[in-house]
């Protein structure tokens, strides 16, 4: 009976991992078949007759051909979410250390303002920003794609609660060793919140590495156009040439699986701690 | 300068950066947008105060010119909506969320397998969240590609299964929002959801599933009576977090897969308000949508709030 059940379990298991693998093995195998050949319902060649690797070379060239750099797409989200990540963990640990340890007037009601614009949608203020963004002169700049990811109130909130857990004896001996506010931030607190930095980047870094609706509003050339933007681009322009679009697509997708069997840890943590968010 | 004084000096300090962020593009925009709301503005000339306009064009109902108008099958309907594209995008939207509830059953399932003494239940557990960490255009388009009415994978598979005439996926108003539904199903069952599942079905005590075996409870009644209202408080935190995400998704989609169509069935709300904002330019109107849609996750959250509520008071 136990046998049964196990045999059972396996089957569930391996045949959702299947539905889950097949459609990335087909990208791999749309993406070096000949740019030509037909396809047909009539059978399906699950393995690819002829390897045609310079797809890649291809759809490269292509994106060259329309002022895209495909290394550039790469290199300004990398850049952007990079600059962004670092950006958004040092305010929100700083403000995050005010609301924790420092007694300043108003705090309650300034961090209850905080938490009160969390429950709003980015729709709302969409447009607002968008027209803050355009007075400062931004549009179509790296600024625009960076500077207003940053301050999500949401990173001070869970930082700020993190540090709150932290215990006070690590402080309060710093300070008797002449250690001041900044000090015990810099040596004491962030080193004892290593952890919780690093999720809050991962989360981060996930944030604007997949942003696609700002980037598409804030930039109007190729050479500030981010990865999901490029690929959109390159979709509507060869909408039918799977092969083509399969193998950007291979080329998108391979590094962040990688980056994440590398890091799985930091990415299952930063989705724990959307259930402290609650 | 006392002790005092300089920890309010550092505190303020320490907040600046972030607290000027957080007036100039969130706190700020917050008011812009109600403000903008009650205006017409396309950008380019200065916002024209029109009062309650947009909402009356968005929300309202007038008699219809046309007496011949129609709704489900009813003649003769003397007042039709001012906006019928809201509505249809409203339905459409909650159409798309009714996967929510089969999608985080799901996970729950699968969490509960992963949750099992089991051989290689690290290597199950990456292949199930793969594809929500690839969740992107690069895989939009694969399943555009997979949806592909002659020559796409899955009207393959069901040609070869026999089916003779298999669906026109993306280019049929009917199976257009099915054909979402399945692919943010796969992308999503194994996601974030699964992982919080797991984490709160680590914290059930085994003690609990022990003495329910002595007592010869099968792993249905066990799942009823322990599994089920344990985890209770986390079904309860992603039904609220996954209804406020359904109601603002949508728009990566419909921009990459569909354009909205086949005759805007899967034009959701947030689609709706960036076509108005960025192709129209009608700001005022967009952000009317945005604060409509804002009432609407409200309500249904603090709904959800107080019927979940009840759910989860056995603590």
């Amino acid at each position: 009976m136990k046998a049964v059940r196990a045999t059972a379990l396996y089957a569930f298991l391996t045949a959702g991992a299947v539905i889950m693998v097949v459609p990335f093995y087909w990208m791999l195998v749309t993406s070096v078949r000949e740019p030509s050949a037909a396809f047909s319902t009539a059978s399906i060649n699950w393995w690819p007759s002829e390897f045609h690797w310079d797809n890649y070379a291809e759809a490269i060239r292509r994106m060259a051909a329309d002022g895209m750099s495909f290394w550039r797409l790469y290199g300004n989200s990398l850049f952007v979410a990079a600059v962004g990540t670092f950006g958004q963990v040092l305010t929100s640990s700083m403000a995050a250390y005010a609301f924790a340890r420092l007694n300043f007037p108003g705090r309650e009601k300034l961090f209850f303002g905080y938490l009160a614009t969390m429950m709003i949608p980015g729709s709302v203020t969409l447009v607002p920003v968008f027209a803050i963004v355009r007075a400062l002169g931004w549009v179509n700049t790296y600024y625009a794609l960076i500077v207003p990811g940053i301050f999500s109130p949401w990173g001070t909130f869970m930082l700020r609660q993190f540090f709150m857990s932290l215990p006070r004896e690590l402080e309060e001996s710093a300070r008797i060793d002449g250690a001041g506010l900044t000090q015990i931030y810099l040596r004491v607190t962030l080193p004892l919140s290593k952890t919780a930095l690093a999720t809050l980047a991962t989360f981060t870094f996930m944030g604007f590495w997949g942003s696609f609706m700002w980037p598409l509003i804030v930039t109007v050339t190729p050479e500030l156009r981010t990865l999901p933007i490029g690929l959109t681009v390159f979709t509507q322009r060869y909408s039918t040439d799977y092969s083509l679009l399969m193998a950007a697509s291979v080329m998108a997708t391979v590094p962040v699986i990688l980056v994440f069997l590398f890091n799985q840890r930091y990415f299952i943590e930063s989705i724990k701690l959307q259930g402290i968010k609650g | 300068m006392t002790d005092r004084r300089k920890e309010i000096l550092t505190a303020y300090v320490f907040l600046a950066p972030n607290f000027i962020g957080f007036i100039v593009f969130t706190s700020a925009p917050v008011l812009a947008s109600l403000y903008l709301a009650f205006t017409r503005w396309d950008l380019f000339h200065a916002p024209r105060w029109v009062g309650m306009q947009n909402f009356v064009s968005l929300l309202g109902f007038s008699p219809s010119a046309d007496e011949s108008t129609s709704i489900l099958g009813l003649t003769r309907v003397p007042y039709a909506p001012n906006d019928p594209f809201f509505w249809q995008y409203l339905y459409n939207t909650a159409y798309l969320m009714m996967a929510i509830p089969v999608t985080l059953f799901a996970s729950l399932m699968l969490a509960i397998a992963l949750n099992q003494k089991i051989r290689g239940v690290v290597v199950y557990r990456t292949l199930f969240f793969l594809p929500s960490i690839t969740a992107g255009v690069a895989v939009l388009i694969l399943w555009k590609w997979l949806y592909n009415t002659d020559i796409g994978l899955i009207n393959s598979i069901l040609t070869q299964l026999g089916v003779a005439h298999p669906p026109d996926w993306l280019g049929s108003s009917t199976w257009a929002k099915p054909a979402l539904m399945l692919m943010g199903f796969v992308m999503g069952v194994g996601g974030s959801s699964m992982i919080l599942y797991l984490a709160a079905l680590q914290g059930v005590p085994r003690e609990l599933y022990e003495a329910a075996q002595i007592d010869g409870a099968s792993g249905r009644q066990q799942f009823l009576t322990i599994t089920w209202p344990l985890i209770a408080p986390t079904t309860f935190f992603l039904a609220i977090m996954s209804v406020i995400g359904g109601f603002q998704g949508g728009f990566m989609q419909a921009y990459v897969m569909t354009g909205g169509g086949p005759a805007g069935s899967t034009t959701t709300l947030e689609y709706y308000i960036y076509n108005k904002a960025f192709a129209v330019f009608n700001m005022g109107y967009a952000s009317a949508i945005a604060w409509v849609l804002f009432v609407v996750i409200l309500i249904v959250s603090l709904a959800t709030w107080k019927y979940g509520g009840r759910a989860v008071q056995y603590h």
